[in-house]
């Protein structure tokens, strides 16, 4: 989230696209009943589903899944036609004057430098900016020039008109208007919307562009940094966003920091393309702080044996061949699967249920070597090789996989500390001793460490260095504490740390950091994760502070846990205030001001502090041109704007915006060959399905808990009265529901929720199929909802499109 | 424990303490901000040590699918499409125990004691005198509480008069996430209702308006509807519930009756035979469906919401 | 009213039976709220945590049973939300209310296990073993697969052929010592649920 749970409650307008807040986080959607209740807000759902968020809403909108950039290109169209735009913010806090260089071409569906064998754009070089002779970005604040990203905008969603965006919807014209009408209302500085999304986004083959959509809307209207306002990722899991902020991803280090590739040797190549210099004047590019942050990670993790000679152990740190995400999920099921990975670890997760085309998934760990399963719970997962009949109809015998099933505690038996959405971090306590012989996830890495260690120590091995000088100095090394932990994430000083500027001592050798604005990149500081640093400070454990006060009553509570980065609770908190540096709304939407001499306010200014207005430095300080971007330049797969392009499986078979079979679905996606051949047509499947969670259920953790199976405790889809009449289905009967991969028999709930759609002429069901079943658990047992869903991922970060795709259901 | 005072209690003619001025308490569920998650469902259970069987889905999103000896409140869901506005609306009540001001089980119950209603409104469940006749269900014009099968006792919500005695709120309140549920006293409740009632027909329910029904001296568990002037559109709320005939009939006659001295182990005896039957050592438990309304058929008989 | 005949003499008989139990002199005790169940929490021990379900962070705390002396097993008995917590406010949903069935679900595990190739069941092993089979198998498959170099000759130091996914629902500390363990060995194939 930009901004947090509380802060929702100083929305006007709350637009959830993408997610289901009350169902899947009902106590973070308590603000929005506040901000109703409280602010007279408005609420919009706009989903396929009248879903239990929609119960509340003052206006709802179905929408054909999978066709949100349609449906909020629009809506940008429809902004700059009617002139409801925040001019002032727009200009001057926005990319909308940068000159783009000549040659970036968008026709036919597919932008400039298309290779289809390839399915990407391998040349990009003509998405970035004209830059002048300064060695700046140039820029046209008269937004006159033809090249200049307002017009380039402009002239883009000029195809979205209200008559094509709902055919492709299927969203009935007159309430989608009136959807766009109310949010087009918050373009006025003192009306603020926020947007909440999750998973409804992220699960498509085009989900991050879905989410960038939202975003250029979110700046056209000034919402962006205001409270209230915001991007609001609703993290699914509890540590999602911790384990994402400590880049456990194939791709990334701690604190978004990112591994090299294989073409980068040289290491000081390495840091000089991930500090940009500043791409317009007075600019601050944060980033250029990237050597700090890797120096005090590598030190963190190497101590005395990261050092300048060796490159602060730079080798050390594998190398990624694969592009884009690198080893993503998918792409390692795909090797499983090809008998390329002969051992795998499941730390709490649950692939077979949660990762699509469980046939191929279950395949995939039969082909292991080993697995490992270290959980509170029995897995689905650690029992892949159990016939369940028709569950899990597998050939035990002939499984040659060795599974360990290792015990592990839950979240009462640990203290530590987890990263919610709003980005705080919360400290949490131990109450009782774990049952049995479980122990922490700590002290299973550890033991599994000392023992490897020791191996290479006496044996030795491939390549033994990192391992044999890893950094382990915990006073148990068999079972580091959390609290040890925590503080070398924070990072501390290995010598002296001085203010550059008067040369006044900021941290003593061995003391803790008081954030990362003292890392060095000298090796003096050590620090496993920068953005965390300031949470377990000299002072102690910030993350477990719990001053709940709240002196300007609006939810900021700068003294409870502590929030990254560096307490700050609302992401680019500076475009809440005008150039001049006042709120934009002084009477009911001050978070941060310029007070003459510094930044202050209701929040940690997310700014340099002592930056004055007329110095002109720009509110997105992490960007290298100091504006936020709606021409994306060349971070993303498909483009630098987003465009509507189908699910892979669709129901219409073609894409309304343009009759380029090249550019049906993402041209830009992954799509492996085995994969492509499972992709169902429409005469075959004809309906459209989506899978999701329940208010009632948690993954498929709850299927082990009573009293969540006592309140749903059987599978069931969810289907229209339409189609029901259509298939002869009654509420409660069984029905079977299959996919090109597979099938699911479930309890049919037969609702006038779910209604067909027009959608380019023809009338599209859709089909609702909740995930939590499996065959384990104190609830009934049934399949495994992920049997149904295609193996295809989003074009950028390879996220499985499990929100679209084409099913049959009959009775059974 | 004051607020605990007893003011009514079933089948006992001597009077109750008056001396305390005791404020009343209320619970109050907003229909338009609940989000049928369930939370109170689960945190009712878990407070009172309740696991209801894992039972099947019959085609909805209502489980269990009815109130149980085991289950004191559910979340019931009705899906209207308005004529008026042309919208569809989900329709989303949580049901429990009322607890009536003049509370139909109670003078209903022949048992002494085995229900009270205290001071502050709270209608409560004795268990240790439930003798199990099951009269309190056809008493109930809400038709809310259920023998066990278990122990063929009557069970209901408690509005968790353990947690309200120690100045707690209930445990369905305290979960609730949307602030849809909220408990204080009945005056407090009627105006925070008053406040939502406006917001509501700010955003075009022009018939929002507080459930609180006259014919049971209005409940200590009070609704905000949207459409108050259809109560029934929310799972079959009632529209003017009473309590029935038979029971004021039944309640008529106690008093000449009661001049008739007869011994209490004639009357247990009595009372064991109407409920469980003759005593035989090959009891079999009843076939069929397992509900509480087949123990005595005759008890519903003369309930007016249902079939004679 | 629509009453038969055997349904008038039970009424009747009902009636009777209260009334005369209290003419016979049963009246209650003094009119107390004797029915009331004593508070379960009193004497309990309070642990505040987070719930470990989705982001909203809500506050907990935890119940449990015993004073923490040495000859008492700890056991939490009851969870609620933490009033004190800014976004839950106390309260929790349907999932969170239910976390006490989490913390005692009969399927958690309690001991190492392996299933052994082709095998139908589950055997239990000491950790030593079970760490030790693991890091045996790791290492074999780590020698036997890592790529200093690849085939231009450039570093790149990773190891393929073994993967791991991490927790969403482990605590920062654990996630920050498995990537420090996980990259020290050069995986690459290395994922948590953010990807999903």
């Amino acid at each position: 989230m930009t901004n947090h749970w509380a802060d929702i409650q100083n929305a006007d307008l709350v637009l959830i696209m993408g997610g289901n807040a009350a169902e899947a986080h009902p106590c973070g959607f308590k603000w929005v009943t506040e901000a109703k209740a409280h602010n007279k807000a408005r609420l919009i759902v706009v989903d396929p589903r009248f879903n239990r968020s929609a119960s509340v809403a003052d206006l709802y909108a179905p929408i054909r899944t999978g066709t949100d950039i349609a449906f909020l290109g629009g809506l940008i169209n429809y902004l700059l036609a009617n002139d409801k735009i925040q001019h002032e913010y727009v200009r001057n806090y926005t990319d909308v004057s940068f000159v783009v260089k000549e040659g970036f071409a968008f026709e036919d569906g597919l932008f400039n430098g298309y290779d289809a064998a390839k399915r990407s754009y391998p040349d990009k070089s003509a998405w970035s900016y004209e830059i002048g002779a300064d060695g700046y970005a140039v820029v046209d604040p008269s937004l006159s020039h033809p090249r200049c990203v307002f017009n380039l905008l402009k002239n883009h969603y000029s195809r979205y008109t209200p008559e094509l965006v709902s055919s492709v919807c299927g969203t009935p014209q007159e309430t989608m208007l009136k959807v766009w009408e109310a949010i087009a209302e918050t373009s006025r500085p003192d009306k603020v919307m926020t947007i909440m999304y999750a998973l409804g986004w992220t699960q498509h083959s085009v989900g991050s562009q879905m989410i960038r959509t939202g975003a250029m809307v979110q700046l056209l209207l000034g919402n962006i940094g205001m409270p209230g306002g915001g991007m609001n990722a609703l993290r699914g899991h509890s540590n999602i966003q911790g384990l994402t902020d400590l880049g456990l991803l194939s791709n990334l280090l701690p604190g978004y920091l990112t591994l090299p590739g294989d073409g980068e040797q040289d290491y000081a190549a390495y840091i000089a393309k991930r500090t940009q210099k500043p791409l317009r004047p007075g600019q601050l590019s944060y980033w250029q702080n990237y050597e700090k942050f890797h120096v005090s990670l590598m030190k963190a993790w190497y101590g005395k044996s990261a050092t300048v000679e060796n490159n602060w152990a730079y080798d050390w740190l594998p190398k990624l061949d694969a592009p884009g995400a690198g080893y993503d999920v998918l792409k390692v099921f795909d090797m499983m699967f090809q008998g390329q990975i002969n051992g795998y670890f499941c730390q709490g997760f649950n692939p077979i249920a949660a990762f699509p085309n469980k046939a191929k998934v279950g395949a995939a760990l039969a082909r292991l070597k080993y697995l490992v399963i270290m959980d509170p719970l029995a897995t689905d997962t650690s029992e892949f090789w159990r016939n369940a009949g028709e569950f899990n109809d597998v050939d035990t015998a002939a499984i040659q996989t060795t599974v360990f099933r290792l015990p592990t505690t839950c979240f009462a038996e640990e203290d530590g500390s987890l990263v919610n959405s709003g980005r705080w971090l919360q400290w949490h306590w131990k109450a009782a001793e774990p049952p049995g012989e479980a122990r922490t996830d700590i002290a299973i890495m550890a033991g599994l460490f000392h023992r490897l260690r020791a191996l290479y120590a006496k044996e030795g091995g491939a390549f033994p260095e990192p391992i044999l000088n890893l950094d382990w100095p915990y006073l148990r090394p068999d079972d580091p504490a959390p609290d040890e932990l925590a503080r070398e994430f924070n990072g501390r000083a290995l010598a002296d740390v001085s203010d550059p500027a008067s040369g006044a001592v900021l941290a003593k050798a061995g003391e803790q950091l008081a954030g990362f604005a003292q890392l060095r990149a000298d090796g003096s500081t050590a620090s496993g994760c920068w953005i965390f640093s300031g949470s377990w400070t000299q002072a102690g454990n910030q993350m477990a502070r719990r001053d709940n006060a709240d002196p300007y009553g609006m939810g900021q509570t700068l003294g409870w846990a502590w929030a990254w980065p560096a307490n700050r609770r609302i992401l680019y908190n500076r475009a809440s205030a005008d150039p001049s540096g006042q709120p934009w709304d002084p009477a009911k939407k001050r978070l941060v001001w310029w007070n003459g001499k510094a930044w202050a306010g209701t929040d940690v200014p997310d700014f340099k502090p002592d930056s004055a207005p007329q110095d002109g430095m720009s509110p997105f300080i992490m960007n290298p041109e100091g504006v936020a971007r709606f021409f994306a330049l060349d971070k993303m797969a498909e483009g630098p704007f987003p465009e509507h392009y189908e699910p892979f499986e669709t129901p219409i078979g073609r894409n309304p915006l343009h009759g380029n079979v090249q550019a049906v679905s993402n041209p830009a996606a992954r799509v492996f060959k085995n994969d492509l051949e499972l992709f169902g047509k429409a005469e075959e499947f004809p309906f459209v399905a989506t899978t999701y969670r329940l208010t009632e259920h948690f993954h498929y953790w709850t299927k082990h808990c009573r009293l969540a199976a006592i309140t749903q405790p059987e599978q069931f889809v969810e289907i229209g009265e339409a189609l029901a009449r259509e298939r002869g289905i009654t509420a409660g009967d069984r029905v079977k529901v299959s996919s090109n991969r597979g099938f699911i028999k479930a309890v049919a709930v037969v609702t006038k929720r779910l209604r067909p759609l027009t959608v380019d002429g023809k009338t599209v069901h859709q089909v609702g199929i909740p995930i939590h079943w499996g065959f384990s658990g104190v609830a009934k047992n049934g399949f495994i909802t992920n049997t149904l869903t295609p193996f295809v991922g989003d074009g950028n970060t390879q996220t499985p499109e499990f929100k679209s795709f084409l099913v049959n259901v009959e009775k059974v | 424990m004051a607020s605990q005072d007893i003011t009514a209690r079933s089948a006992t003619t001597t009077p109750m303490p008056q001396v305390r001025q005791v404020g009343e308490v209320a619970k109050l569920i907003d229909t338009s901000k609940c989000i049928g998650c369930k939370a109170c469902q689960v945190a009712c259970s878990e407070w009172n040590e309740l696991r209801a069987e894992v039972g099947h889905n019959v085609g909805v999103y209502d489980n269990p699918n009815d109130l149980g000896a085991d289950s004191w409140t559910l979340i019931r869901f009705a899906e209207y499409e308005n004529p008026a506005s042309g919208n569809l609306e989900w329709l989303i009540r949580k049901d429990g125990c009322m607890h009536c001001a003049d509370p139909g089980c109670l003078k209903a119950c022949p048992s002494p004691g085995a229900i009270v209603k205290y001071a502050n409104g709270i209608v409560d469940f004795n268990q240790d005198k439930c003798i199990g006749c099951g009269y309190c269900i056809s008493g109930c014009p809400f038709d809310v509480p259920r023998l066990s099968q278990k122990d063929h006792k009557a069970y209901k919500c408690t509005l968790c008069s353990d947690r309200v005695a120690v100045g707690l709120e209930p445990a369905c309140v305290k979960t609730c996430p949307t602030g849809a549920i909220v408990f204080g006293s009945k005056q407090d409740m009627q105006m925070h209702a008053a406040e939502r009632i406006e917001d509501l027909k700010e955003r075009g329910f022009a018939q929002a308006g507080l459930y609180d029904p006259a014919g049971v001296g209005g409940t200590h568990v009070m609704y905000v509807l949207h459409h108050a002037d259809q109560p029934s559109l929310y799972a079959g709320l009632p529209e003017a519930p009473a309590i029935s005939p038979l029971v004021e009939l039944w309640k008529g006659v106690t008093k000449p009756l009661a001049l008739l001295a007869m011994g209490a182990a004639v009357l247990a005896g009595f009372f064991h035979y109407v409920r469980v039957g003759p005593n035989r050592v090959d009891e079999e438990p009843d076939p069929g469906e397992p509900t509480v309304h087949q123990v005595d058929p005759s008890v519903h008989v003369v309930d007016p919401n249902k079939q004679p | 009213m629509d009453m038969n005949r055997r349904q008038f003499f039970k009424v009747c008989g009902v009636g009777l039976g209260a009334s005369s139990l209290a003419a016979l002199g049963m009246a209650p005790p003094p009119a107390y709220a004797e029915t009331i169940r004593h508070f379960k929490l009193a004497n309990t021990r309070e642990t505040r945590n987070t719930c470990p379900y989705c982001s909203v962070g809500c506050g907990l705390i935890m119940y449990s049973r015993g004073d923490g002396a040495k000859n008492v097993v700890q056991e939490i008995v009851h969870i609620e939300g933490d009033a004190d917590h800014p976004v839950n406010r106390g309260t929790l949903c349907p999932k969170g209310a239910g976390l006490l069935d989490f913390v005692h679900s009969p399927n958690r595990l309690k001991y190492p296990e392996v299933r052994e190739a082709g095998s139908n069941e589950w055997k239990r092993v000491s950790w030593d073993e079970a760490l030790g089979r693991i890091a045996t198998l790791m290492k074999a498959d780590r020698d036997a697969n890592f790529v200093t170099h690849n085939a231009n000759g450039q570093t790149v130091n990773r190891w393929l052929s073994t993967g791991f996914l991490a927790a969403s629902a482990s605590s920062n500390e654990a996630g920050y010592i498995t990537h420090k363990v996980v990259r020290s060995l050069g995986m690459l194939a290395f994922d948590n649920q953010a990807r999903v």
